[in-house]
């Protein structure tokens, strides 16, 4: 009887994974299809695989340069994030006093501002000092990616014990000696979820670098995105080939490193 | 490490000065702005709370909110339902259980605007095409309309969503104690009554997680509902978090702006510590 129970369990687990699939399929079989094809079949496959859309949707969206300026703003804010919300946290758990409990709920405290709330005041004085363009956008990065950040690293940080700090003391290293040969490597599993949790959300934002990014040539996918398909509601075929184009290098990344993206977010929502 | 030490500051400089110039002095700066006619280059006069009062008798604000506080309700069920089920069904033995997870889980690797717009598509496109086929005159239009718009949103939300709150109850799930499944099971107790007494009270947490993450998501939704529908057909399926950016960027009042914007973040602080506070009161009784 249990058998009979998970073979249907099996199967409606597979319809549930094709159904969830089927927008990807949309996307994707649509992105091939000739403008008049669309019109007149939008779920069949096409009848030519051919690729002009995509050639076409890879000059519009100068893909390779907007693919260079998504990945640099990501990379260089996550390491940065890593690198500072670990020294951060580390400062306020090994020293324990007034100050550093007032500074950890102030960044706790952070992550209950909505962006809304803080994003007119900080477009306009970011304007003010010139501040509106990719390294502004780095460091805004830095500033929200924080609080979750040093959160996490606060809490496996106070399951390291001291005496190691002591010990390599001792033994004649410094502070930064300390953290950078001792405490840093031990944190290696937190380091990789508190990187997946803000490589996910500074790779798909888009508000931030609307307001931020003005240079033409500086866009990041999802604003170079946006203005595509804005231009091409009309014209669905390209807008299709443009989307799975963006798609793709999430898919590539999603496909190497799924486990450890899955364990991230788990870990991350339970600590 | 002592806090008087130059060490101790120089560790938390960096991230201490990110955020401070980046959210703490935006908000002390936004609420002054809010009692003024500040216009985002003249600070202006000091006009106390005209710009509060203004905001309550603003139609367009309150339907967003209202529309805001519709869709929560409903995408927060839907999540939250579709991603236990989800997540007990991928737990219970299955064999493609690895599959599975990985399915569900992408579509949120793959950021809201950008999902928006393939559901643009769908909705539109392939919908009208299904309508045309299977001769059902409700299909064509869809986003085109304030209920089709609402719909569209939490259809897009709850299949982006409910694989990242599946993950989140996977979690406390597996860390479950079989022996007291196995236990109650010999006892004779129904799938029903595990259910009931046995999975969900040590679930309860996931809940409290689940339900912070999804309603402030909600809440604060943007990307989606701009790609998705753009606010229209006449504003009437816009969201809070866009009306604002509308008031602030396009019809570039920015004090006024700035008041809703406080008043945003008041409702949000409330909603997530209330919602927190009684589930938290719940865990504790079960």
């Amino acid at each position: 009887m249990r058998k009979k129970w998970n073979f249907k369990l099996e199967f409606v687990g597979l319809f549930l994974a094709l159904l969830w699939l089927v927008p990807f399929y949309l996307m994707f079989v649509n992105s091939f299809k000739t403008k008049r094809e669309i019109f007149t079949s939008t779920i069949a496959l096409p009848g030519l695989w051919n690729l002009e859309n995509y050639i076409e949707a890879y000059q519009e969206l100068d893909f390779l340069r907007t693919l260079f300026n998504s990945l640099f703003i990501t990379i260089t804010s996550v390491l940065l994030i890593v690198l500072f919300s670990a020294m951060g946290a580390y400062a306020l758990s090994r020293a324990k006093s007034k100050f550093s409990s007032v500074f950890f709920y102030l960044f706790v405290a952070a992550m209950l501002i909505p962006f809304q709330s803080v994003m007119i005041p900080l477009v306009t004085v970011f304007g003010r000092f010139e501040m509106l363009n990719q390294a502004g956008l780095i460091f805004m990065y830095i500033g929200f990616g924080a609080s979750l950040s040093i959160f996490l690293y606060h809490g496996a940080l106070n399951n390291i014990s001291r005496s190691l700090d002591e010990a390599a003391t001792i033994d004649g290293a410094n502070r930064w000696q300390v953290f950078w040969h001792i405490i840093f490597p031990m944190l290696k599993p937190i380091t990789v979820t508190v990187a997946i949790l803000n490589i996910i959300w500074i790779w798909n934002d888009y508000l931030l670098p609307s307001l931020v990014i003005n240079q033409p040539g500086k866009e990041t996918i999802p604003l170079k995105m946006f203005f595509f398909f804005g231009e091409y509601t009309k014209q669905w075929h390209l807008a299709m080939a443009g989307l799975t184009l963006a798609i793709v290098p999430v898919i590539i990344f999603y496909f190497f490193a799924q486990r450890a993206i899955i364990k991230g977010v788990s870990d991350g929502a339970i600590k | 490490m002592r806090a008087k030490s130059f060490s101790y500051w120089l560790f938390l400089a960096p991230v201490l000065i990110a955020l401070s110039l980046v959210v703490v002095v935006p908000m002390l700066l936004g609420v002054y702005y809010s009692f003024t006619s500040w216009n985002g280059i003249v600070t202006g006069s000091f006009v106390g709370l005209e710009n509060y009062t203004n905001v309550f008798k603003d139609e367009r604000f309150m339907d967003a909110l209202w529309f805001t506080v519709k869709f929560s309700v409903v995408s927060v069920i839907m999540i939250n339902v579709i991603g236990l089920s989800l997540a007990l069904l991928v737990t219970s033995h299955v064999k493609s259980s690895k599959l599975l997870r990985t399915v569900f889980f992408m579509p949120n690797l793959i950021g809201g605007l950008i999902l928006g717009f393939i559901w643009q598509f769908i909705f539109i496109k392939v919908f009208a095409s299904i309508g045309e086929i299977i001769g059902m005159e409700s299909l064509q239009g869809w986003l085109s309309t304030t209920s089709t718009g609402f719909w569209g949103l939490v259809i897009l939300m709850s299949w982006q969503m409910a694989g990242y709150i599946m993950v989140i109850y996977i979690a406390y799930l597996e860390g479950m104690p079989k022996e007291l499944l196995e236990a109650s099971e010999i006892d004779g107790a129904s799938t029903v009554q595990r259910f009931r007494f046995i999975v969900f009270p040590l679930v309860a947490p996931a809940f409290t997680v689940s339900m912070f993450l999804t309603l402030s998501n909600a809440f604060k939704l943007y990307d989606q509902n701009l790609s998705l529908t753009g606010g229209g057909p006449y504003n009437s399926t816009e969201m809070v978090a866009m009306e604002i950016f509308q008031t602030a960027f396009t019809q570039n009042v920015f004090a006024y702006a700035q008041a809703k914007a406080v008043i945003f973040f008041i409702i949000v602080a409330l909603v997530a510590l209330i919602q927190v506070y009684f589930n938290k009161r719940r865990e504790v009784e079960m």
